[in-house]
């Protein structure tokens, strides 16, 4: 692997870039490998990673139906924050928040990592009061939060309307460190390195079947053929259950779509994240100049990556309240994502009833902000059959009635 | 936009008109079931990708609880029916075959 730097750019000018090489290598399946992942969005390049970095199993592949980071991954609205409220989702969130603190140094790519600051608004008496215990919460779990007044809000997003009328700007949980990331990089930067190690990252390969012998994972069937493995990891979001059904077991999930949209770009107005739960929606600027917003998920099943027109409405609707300047913005672009919701709305990274066979899933409306640390984890526990970071999102945690309930304090998606 | 017709009051309308509920045709565990059991009904889902069968509710209209039959990978709706039944009705999976010719329901 060609390392970036100011003196490549500088070297490659001379040569008028021609000379820069492909970031991963194309790749054909060989007959087999230690570990198959299968999904190449952030969670399963960043679970090959951490192989291959922590443990130093590299005779892995990467299978993609489509093209790398083209699913969720690709289409999420960026928000990176930690400040949930048990100790298990404070300690994965966290770890991830800190790995992307350094991903651009660690990965040799520029990831973009903005810890610009989200504000998570209290609108309503009842919202004040949770967020107030959601800081506290993380005082103990070494979570940098603070609650903080409206005056302070103002300060920090002055084209915020915090006055109402219908729901007045109460306080905010301020989390100063998180912020946003380019999403495509973080899956490119990993695959690059993946690759680097020898991995072999195979797109427009769908997993189509799933073999096992004994209740032991032996391969998977492809749309390029068979390919053998001894250990399968299933990290493929919206389609866990389609993936699980193919090994014989079900999971407690539910696929449905959640939405996005960009405004026209603008000059800079706003330098924060702001996340209004209450009225269900969310907005930063990107570094071109869009509003980037998001709101709330479709409430039936749904495999089309389509949302309902409603929800644009509503989200729309609230966000003008919240900020007059946006109303008269032309929306460019607007995508949907079929994210992967549980019961307690926190994910599963978790050993399966098919020996061999992990799973991670369920990261719903808000898994870009855990890629570093939910692969970090899952590495681990692929290569040593548990890991502090996962052992309590296992599945038999809906067995046992020991829930990571996180459905209150996110109550919206992002 | 969903488009479903409520068997009750034969209403046709937009999806806000209605709200989702989920899994139809659930076999209920109680007391005396294995965990097992008590968790498959509590929290497995099928999750088509392909038919599914729903519960849904006529929320903003007659109120009552129906089913539909749908497909969540073209959001085509292939019929819905009442509540009072454990497993969608013979016309409503005549419907479905005819549009998906060689389908068969999940066991
Ligand atoms: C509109 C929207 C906004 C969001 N906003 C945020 C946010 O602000 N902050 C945040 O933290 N999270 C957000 N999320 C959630 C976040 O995007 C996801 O949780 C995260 O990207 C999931 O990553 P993943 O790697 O698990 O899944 P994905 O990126 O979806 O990758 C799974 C991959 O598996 C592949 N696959 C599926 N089936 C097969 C098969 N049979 N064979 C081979 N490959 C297969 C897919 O093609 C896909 O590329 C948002 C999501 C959406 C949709
Ligand atoms: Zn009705």
């Amino acid at each position: 692997m060609k390392r970036y730097s100011a003196f490549a750019i500088a070297k490659e000018a001379l040569n008028n870039h021609q000379g820069w090489k492909r970031a991963w290598a194309k790749a054909q399946p060989k007959r087999k490998y230690d570990v198959i992942v299968v999904g190449a969005g952030g969670h399963g390049l960043a679970t090959a990673y951490y192989l291959g970095k922590n443990f130093g199993i590299r005779n892995v592949a990467i299978l993609e139906k489509g093209w790398l980071g083209g699913g969720n991954t690709g289409r999420n609205t960026t928000i990176i924050r930690s400040n949930y409220l048990q100790d298990p989702s404070a300690a994965i969130y966290e770890k991830a928040r800190s790995l992307y603190e350094t991903m651009s140094q660690d990965l040799n790519y520029n990831v973009m990592f903005s810890p610009r600051g989200v504000m998570m608004l209290a609108q309503t008496e009842h919202e004040v009061r949770g967020y107030k215990r959601t800081a506290a919460a993380n005082a103990f779990q070494g979570v940098e939060t603070e609650f903080i007044g409206p005056a302070r809000v103002k300060e920090l997003c002055p084209i915020m309307n915090i006055e109402g009328p219908r729901y007045p700007v109460l306080g905010a949980l301020w989390q100063p460190r998180g912020g946003t990331a380019r999403h495509d990089a973080v899956a490119w930067g990993y695959a690059r390195a993946c690759s680097a190690m020898g991995m072999d990252i195979i797109q427009k390969c769908e997993v189509t079947g799933v073999r096992s012998e004994g209740g032991r994972v032996v391969g998977v069937d492809t749309t390029k053929g068979a390919i053998d493995c001894d250990k399968l990891a299933m990290v493929v979001a919206g389609h866990c259950s389609h993936l699980a059904e193919m090994a014989g077991f079900r999971l407690p999930v539910e696929s449905v779509a959640l939405q996005a949209l960009v405004s026209e770009p603008i000059k800079p107005c706003m330098d924060v994240v702001v996340m209004a739960n209450t009225v269900h929606g969310y907005m930063s600027q990107s570094d071109k100049g869009e509003m980037v917003i998001g709101g709330g998920t479709d409430a039936f099943n749904n495999y089309t990556q389509r949302g309902s027109f409603h929800h644009i409405e509503e989200t729309v609707r609230a966000l003008v309240e919240t900020f007059p300047m946006i109303s008269r913005l032309k929306m460019l672009r607007q995508w949907g994502g079929i994210v992967d919701v549980t019961g307690d709305r926190s994910p599963i990274l978790s050993k399966t009833p098919i020996e061999g066979i992990f799973v991670n899933c369920g990261w719903g409306t808000g898994g870009f902000k855990a890629i570093p640390g939910s692969g970090w984890g899952m590495a681990e526990l692929i290569a040593k059959g548990h890991s502090p970071l996962t052992d309590e999102f296992g599945l038999n945690r809906f067995t046992e009635g020991r829930f990571i309930d996180e459905s209150v304090a996110a109550g919206v998606a992002h | 936009m969903l488009i479903l017709t409520c068997p009750y009051c034969g209403v046709t309308g937009e999806e806000t008109e209605f709200a989702a509920g989920g899994e139809a045709h659930l076999k209920r565990f109680g007391p005396g079931s294995s965990d097992a059991e008590f968790e498959s009904y509590l929290f497995a889902r099928k999750n088509e990708k392909g038919v599914t069968f729903e519960r849904w509710r006529h929320a903003n209209g007659c109120g009552k609880w129906f089913h539909a039959a749908r497909c969540t990978v073209t959001l085509e709706v292939f019929g819905t029916y009442k509540a009072q039944v454990t497993e969608p009705p013979k016309e409503i999976l005549a419907a479905i075959r005819k549009r998906r010719p060689g389908w068969e329901p999940a066991a």
